[in-house]
């Protein structure tokens, strides 16, 4: 508890703008503002054709809300500051960036090997260094997912240089 | 009632799906809803009972496996058995892990059998009261359902209404179900079919918490050793039966309330097990009513959030809001209908979810020092492997790679989200409920010639409605009422 309120403390003691609840009611807001005026794109149906309220009534009123309600949060914070979060570790960062690592390989490359190479870089960074157990999550565990759901589902994965070979 | 599961096949899924969940409620980060999300994409392979046998069972089970971590580790192994940390892990430190374990098996056990109880006797009664109901009735309880978002345990109610929000418009995503006008594809051609569940929820549960999980890297749990399960002695009976009967029914009630689930049943349980207890001084060190309370209570939840799920189709949970996608899925609706032209199915689920309630306790009883090993699987091999499963499962639905992207941005939400306070649970239920939500306005509207006061001059509607914002002020009560007896 003592912990929590010195962590509240912190973070009052900082500007307004660098305080976590400004950070997050910003991009909600920012967000849902985008979202908003992509609603003004939406096709309108005709009058003579309309039936109750149009497509973009709904998703307007829920985003409005929205914004409202996040006002209400931060005005809130600002009586009662959040806690301040500890920094996010390397790990982390490194978890985050092998997400990106497997869009890209997947697109480009193959699906097994994103699955594969991210399997064997996650286990790697979060500390497994022995190469049979590498092996066993990166490579063994996957063939036996894949073969498992294409026996099984009945499930053709995307082309790929791997997947390719398997396939023929 | 148990005559449509007599079939080796049923009984072999009921099985495998009890002892899938407890390994699922077991493992820290997992549980029933990742779990149940996970295999939906096997239970194509399944006849509609039987995968949906297979995901109330690991529902159940999961449910109570979640004790087994909190007892042992001080962590627990499901959000819902958070308040069987608070005297399950004290007790274990005593030296009385089995007598903990042992009391946590009993308590869940006769909660859930009487949970099932509740579902058998209320949920054809609710159906048929749902005949009543038209578009405006059902638009009303769709809002009483996310007004009960506010009041689910974690995170501030604000923060869980914003969340709710965002759910629903996740539900908006593709072409309008009317006019099949797009809105929000931004020219992907994927996206025109919407956003699909299952990429959702594995993301906001399964992919948040392995990015949590990579956060933890360094976490050392000091972990109990566990001789033998014991059964409750005469003297712990006598002490807890009235508590267990009373948490059993507290946590009917709560599942019974949409969107809410085992996490805010067993915390009521506690606090009321701690209420009329005659020792509350020892709850929080090691107190078994606290246990039998919490237990008993998040069990019971399971049979109540069935009741709105097959009775009405509203999710009474987020484990149900995956039960409700798998009934979807197989091409059951879920309602009143469904209580008139197929009892033989429901009575299966209903006799699956008995069954499993007594599997898990002889699964608990005889293997929870098995299960407690399951716990020493390293994260760092763990959690690549549940990435695999996860990235294949999502993609096996709609065979499309844009899926499995969407999961990775759900999952990088979620993360987030849980940081700055934010549960992810009212997003699933506002995507389920989306669609019923915007429907049934839409509807309604057309029914009452754009006319929104008409809402008010139906009975049950309104009743709804008032519930709803009684729903909405409870968390403002409660808070002040939580100031108060602490001043």
């Amino acid at each position: 508890m003592k912990n929590v309120q010195k962590q509240k403390r912190a973070n009052k003691s900082l500007p307004f703008f660098f305080r976590d609840e400004f950070k997050v009611s910003l991009v909600i807001i920012l967000v849902s503002v985008a979202l908003l005026i992509t609603t003004f794109t939406f096709d309108i149906v005709p009058p003579i054709l309309n039936r109750g309220i149009q497509p973009a009534t709904f998703p307007k009123a829920l985003l409005i809300l929205i914004i409202l309600m996040t006002l209400i949060i931060y005005y809130l914070a600002t009586k009662n500051p959040w806690k301040v979060e500890k920094k996010l570790p390397r790990s982390f960062f490194l978890t985050l960036s092998s997400f990106v690592i497997f869009i890209v390989v997947s697109k480009t490359l193959d699906f097994f090997l994103a699955i594969s190479a991210l399997s064997i870089f996650v286990s790697y960074c979060w500390g497994e260094k022995r190469l049979f157990y590498l092996l066993i999550v990166g490579i063994i565990f996957p063939i036996i997912v894949f073969v498992f759901f294409e026996t099984i589902l009945g499930l053709r994965f995307p082309p790929g240089i791997i997947t390719n070979i398997y396939y023929s | 009632m148990l005559a449509p599961l007599f079939s080796s096949k049923l009984l072999l899924v009921l099985f495998f799906g009890t002892l899938f969940g407890l390994i699922l409620g077991v493992l820290p980060g997992l549980g029933p809803t990742t779990g149940g999300a996970l295999i939906l994409p096997f239970t194509m392979t399944l006849d509609p009972l039987s995968a949906i046998v297979l995901l109330t069972s690991i529902y159940c089970a999961g449910t109570y496996g979640g004790a087994i971590t909190a007892v042992l580790i001080n962590t627990p192994g499901t959000p819902a058995a958070a308040a069987t940390c608070l005297d399950g892990y004290p007790l274990a430190q005593k030296g009385e892990a089995g007598r903990a374990l042992g009391m946590a098996t009993v308590s869940s056990t006769v909660g859930g059998i009487f949970s099932v109880v509740i579902l058998v006797f209320f949920a054809p009664i609710l159906a048929q009261l749902a005949y009543e109901f038209g578009q405006p009735e059902y638009f009303a309880l769709a809002i009483f359902g996310l007004t009960m978002l506010a009041s689910i345990g974690e995170g501030s109610p604000i923060k869980n209404l914003i969340a709710g929000a965002f759910g629903i418009l996740i539900s908006t995503v593709g072409k309008d179900f009317m006019t099949s006008i797009d809105r929000f594809t931004f020219g992907i051609n994927e996206l025109t079919e919407g956003i699909g569940f299952i990429p959702v929820v594995v993301g906001l549960f399964a992919m948040s918490e392995m990015l949590t999980q990579s956060t933890l890297i360094n976490q050392v749990f000091n972990r109990i050793a566990l001789k033998a399960i014991k059964l409750p002695s005469k003297d712990d009976y006598k002490k807890t039966w009235k508590t267990i009967l009373r948490s059993s029914g507290i946590g009917s009630f709560i599942g019974v309330l949409p969107a809410e689930g085992g996490t805010v049943a067993s915390l009521i349980g506690y606090s009321e097990a701690k209420r009329f207890s005659k020792n509350p001084e020892e709850f929080g060190k090691g107190s078994i009513e606290g246990i039998a309370g919490a237990e008993a209570a998040n069990n019971a939840a399971t049979g109540g959030a069935m009741v709105p799920t097959l009775a009405l189709g509203i999710p009474g949970s987020a484990t149900t809001a995956v039960i409700l996608t798998g009934l979807i899925i197989h091409g059951v609706r879920p309602g009143p209908d469904l209580f008139r032209e197929q009892p033989d199915f429901l009575y299966g689920i209903f006799g699956a979810m008995l069954i499993a309630n007594i599997l898990f306790f002889i699964f608990g009883f005889f293997g929870a020092k098995i299960f407690a090993r399951i716990t020493l699987v390293p994260n760092k091999i763990l959690w690549p492997m549940i990435f695999a499963v996860s990235v294949c499962g999502t993609y096996s639905l709609n065979q499309s790679i844009i899926d499995v992207w969407i999961m990775l941005f759900f999952g990088v939400l979620g993360f987030f989200m849980r940081r700055y306070g934010f549960s992810v649970v009212p997003v699933i239920i506002g995507l389920i409920l989306g669609e019923l939500v915007e429907g049934t306005l839409r509807q309604s509207l057309v029914i009452f010639d754009g006319n929104w006061l008409m809402f008010f001059t139906r009975p049950i509607a309104l009743t709804f409605f008032i519930l709803s914002l009684i729903a909405l002020a409870f968390p403002l009560i409660r808070s002040r009422k939580f100031k108060k007896n602490n001043d």
